[in-house]
């Protein structure tokens, strides 16, 4: 096939990959949505089945608290797991659709396709894509769905729309295999940030709704189908702590030995470098406050989101907003 | 500093300040700057003063935009300039932001690495009285206690933890390397940060302008822009080098969206290592450096300068070669000067725009593609009286205008285009300009940054530390055998230090391989 073809069927499976994200998007809604209103049963936090790391309900949480009253409750409980299950599948055939517009785009452009934005976007989509399958079954994440699809069909429609280039040839300075590493590093730990800040935002809700119930309040079915707080905060940390060192290498490794090679010297407070540096200094103090008393748990998420959105401004707000060296989004 | 129980405690403040003294008031400074709580806030300052750096142009990075900011915020600039925010990372506050935080840094490892030296020959602990308290737990009755402590402890060892003897006990600790691997990172960080001091302490940056043809010879007077850490010394530093640059050749996207877009710069250099070595050549490309004695040639950028010649009113050459003039836009239309100081009886100024494929219309003269496909010089003049030279610096970019008059045609001031070949002679037999041809130019950076080697080292020990602070799980585990009611119990209690890592699941294992090589099959 001619480079031609390929971006002609890369620009047919994006979008159609996005169209099958949203739905998907639309199945775990409805998934939460049927959960939405609380169920006035017993709920007591320390019946939740606590979720260990492994996945295995942990030793003093095997029993199921909900003593399910009525038979409406169970076909509803039925309901969310089909529309749940049928979210992931949907996340499944949009990923192959996804990953296969992403290998054209690189094969029409004969190059690795993260050479500008509209490029770095469908990547750094698929990371988030990648490292959410990933992790799906080994850390039970289907409740992660909803968050996901958002955030990856948001992320593609918005490519799509609003950054797409065509594909081409790169301006000298990206003539470098550091742009396979740097770029794939930063893409892939770029994903993981945004698995771990969902799973963040995911936390402050459950923890809240499990305050709510100690308090003697009631908890809707979609959060009680969530993990425990501490499994979730557990589970941050998991997908965070693959990140950070990858991130550092990303960043203050392949980053300056590239920039050394093209720009004449290793670090440069480049708008791009001074934000990546500010998103690893939050995250370096994500797993200080992590270990810290009086800063696990709420805190720490509090600044897992914070880490979140300081990259997604590196990523979106420096390339659109300031100029400086790594002005390569081509729109 | 991920598992922060043993940093030092911050003591909580004594609800009534006692006298401290001075030696007591040092101690509490010191406690609180090494604390995690420091260690956190001087992080996140960190983070929050790398920000006005990106957003306001800086010094080192922009300077024309720190210059731009200046002249478009009259009352703001200079309000900002004192705040050092338009150099922020040598600012005073910025400076003081990080070395509290290596000082908080080294105060925090330095003590840590004294108990982990300690903890990393101790024995595993002795058992807790109640076993059955710990998260993970398992328990049989053994036919009898012969061989169940052995097999523990080969199973144990074989399991790669560290075994301790105990009566009717044993105990068995792994994963010491989480706390190595988070000294290692931190000391790894130091490091790395002292290989970027060296760097900035002793290394140079220079740059300089060559006009294809033209040479360089590396001494600092040469350059057009030079900078240099404290401890540089001049000349000396720099080694001897020379080079010449033979030709640039530069390719651009000719057609397509990316139309405009350079796709190749190659500069063909020849050089010499000293002033005697042998000459060699080199293409240098971005991406692709020549190193010389230490020091890194790079190329970073490239433009047009247009070769004239002016003739005075006397008919004599008053100047005559190229003159580099600056890109504006991506499609290079370039501005520059040319200067006939020398011309008489009227000094000549020339002021404007070299255009590589140019366009005159209503916009006025521009460049609509950046290679040279239909150049033009879209110029205007200047003439003054002959001055003194006074020897003051000048820049080659820009008329000093002050003592110069514009000439005019008619009503309008003068303009006028020439290709290459053309001549354009000035009004009132003042002379002439002759546009010979053109050649590129090649903005070429040459630094020196020493350290880096230990930098880059530092960091890459920081990750691997990093991954072992991450991803080493400390677990210890106890197997007791003792006589209950007369039967013989065999206990198996474990916990993970920090976050649970599924200790109860390697129990169950243990417990299944004890039985099956220490019990007689039913």
């Amino acid at each position: 096939m001619s480079p031609e073809t390929y971006a002609q069927v890369s620009n047919l499976l994006i979008p159609t990959a996005t169209v099958i994200y949203a739905i998907a998007m639309v199945s775990h809604a409805m998934e939460w949505a049927l959960g939405r209103t609380a169920v006035a049963v017993k709920s007591e936090v320390q019946d939740q089945v606590l979720v260990a790391s492994d996945g295995t309900p942990a030793a003093g949480g095997t029993t199921d608290g909900v003593e399910s009253p009525a038979v409406e409750n169970a076909g509803r409980t039925a309901r969310m797991d089909a529309a749940s299950r049928i979210g992931l599948l949907l996340t499944w055939l949009g990923f192959v659709l996804h990953l296969g517009g992403v290998v054209t785009r690189g094969l029409a452009a004969e190059r690795v396709p993260w050479g500008n934005m509209y490029e770095f976007s469908i990547t750094a989509s698929l990371a988030v894509a990648i490292v959410y399958l990933v992790f799906v079954q080994r850390y039970k994440l289907q409740w992660l769905g909803l968050g996901v699809t958002l955030v990856v069909a948001a992320v593609l429609g918005l490519a799509s729309l609003a950054l797409y280039t065509p594909a081409g040839p790169l301006v000298p300075a990206l003539h470098s295999y550091w742009l396979v590493i740097h770029v794939a590093a930063a893409a892939i730990s770029g994903g993981a940030f945004t698995v771990g800040g969902l799973v963040s935002v995911l936390y402050l809700v459950k923890a809240r709704a499990e305050r709510k119930v100690l308090a003697g309040g009631a908890m809707s079915a979609s959060l009680r189908r969530l993990p425990s707080a501490e499994a979730m905060d557990g589970t941050a940390y998991k997908v965070l702590a693959f990140a950070f060192p990858l991130w550092t290498f990303g960043v203050l490794v392949a980053g300056p030995i590239w920039a050394e090679y093209a720009w004449g010297r290793y670090w440069g407070w480049d708008p791009k470098e001074v934000w990546s540096l500010v998103t690893w200094v939050v995250y370096a103090a994500y797993l200080h406050a992590r270990a810290t008393a009086g800063w696990r748990g709420r805190r720490a998420a509090i600044i897992a989101i914070v880490g979140w959105f300081v990259f997604i401004f590196n990523f979106v707000g420096v390339n659109l907003l300031v100029s400086g060296l790594h002005s390569y989004a081509g729109v | 500093m991920t598992e922060i129980k043993e940093r030092v405690a911050t003591p909580e403040p004594p609800p009534e300040l006692p006298a401290l003294g001075l030696v007591g008031w040092l101690r509490w400074t010191w406690r609180q700057l090494t604390s995690m709580k420091t260690a956190l806030v001087l992080l996140f300052l960190l983070a929050l003063g790398a920000v006005p750096g990106s957003l306001i142009p800086q010094t080192g990075v922009d300077p024309i935009g720190v210059a731009d900011f200046l002249e478009a915020n009259p009352k703001l600039g200079p309000f900002y300039d004192k705040l050092g925010l338009f150099d922020v990372y040598k600012s005073a506050w910025f400076s003081a932001i990080y070395l509290l935080l290596f000082i908080s840094l080294i105060g925090c490892v330095v003590p840590r690495l004294g108990v982990y030296l300690k903890a990393v020959r101790a024995r595993p602990p002795q058992p807790p009285r109640n076993l059955h308290k710990l998260a993970a737990y398992e328990t049989y009755d053994a036919d009898s206690a012969d061989g169940v402590l052995e097999a523990a402890t080969r199973e144990l060892k074989r399991r790669r933890y560290r075994v301790e003897q105990y009566d009717g006990a044993v105990a068995a600790e792994r994963g010491y390397l989480r706390e190595a691997g988070n000294l290692l990172f931190h000391f790894s960080l130091i490091l790395a940060l002292l290989g970027v001091a060296w760097g900035s302490l002793f290394g140079y940056r220079g740059t300089v302008l060559v006009v294809e043809g033209n040479g360089f010879s590396n001494s600092v007077a040469q350059y057009d822009d030079f900078t240099s850490g404290q401890a540089f010394t001049g000349d000396d530093d720099l080694p001897p080098f020379s080079l010449t640059v033979q030709n640039f050749a530069v390719k651009f996207q000719e057609s397509g969206p990316q139309r405009g877009a350079a796709r190749e710069f190659n500069a063909a250099l020849t050089y010499q290592e000293s002033p005697d070595g042998p000459e060699k050549s080199y293409d240098l490309r971005v991406n692709h450096p020549l190193k010389l004695d230490g020091s890194s040639v790079y190329l970073l950028g490239h433009g047009y300068a247009p070769k004239v010649t002016v003739k005075d009113g006397d008919g004599k050459v008053a100047f005559s070669g190229p003159a580099p003039f600056l890109p504006q836009d991506g499609n290079f239309s370039s501005f520059g000067v040319i200067k006939a100081p020398d011309a008489r009886p009227l000094a000549l100024g020339f002021e404007g725009f070299f255009l590589p494929t140019a366009v005159i219309d209503e916009r006025g003269p521009r460049s609509v593609f950046p290679d040279d496909l239909d150049p033009a010089l879209a110029m205007t003049a200047y003439y003054g009286r002959p001055q003194k030279e006074t020897g003051k610096p000048e820049s080659v970019y820009q008329l000093d205008k002050t003592k110069l008059t514009q000439f005019e045609n008619g009503d309008d001031k003068l303009r006028f285009q020439l290709q290459p070949g053309d001549s354009f002679t000035l009004p009132d037999k003042a002379g002439s300009i002759t546009f010979d041809g053109y050649s590129a130019w090649v903005k070429i950076q040459i630094s020196h940054t020493p350290g880096t080697d230990v930098a880059l080292g530092g960091i890459m020990l920081a990750i691997l530390g990093l991954m072992g602070s991450l991803f080493v799980h400390p677990r210890r585990t106890w197997v007791r055998v003792r006589t209950q009611d007369g039967r013989t119990v065999v206990e198996i209690a474990g916990l993970d230090r920090g976050a649970d890592r599924g200790v109860a699941g390697e129990l169950r294992t243990l417990a299944k391989t004890l039985t099956s090589t220490t019990q007689e099959k039913p």
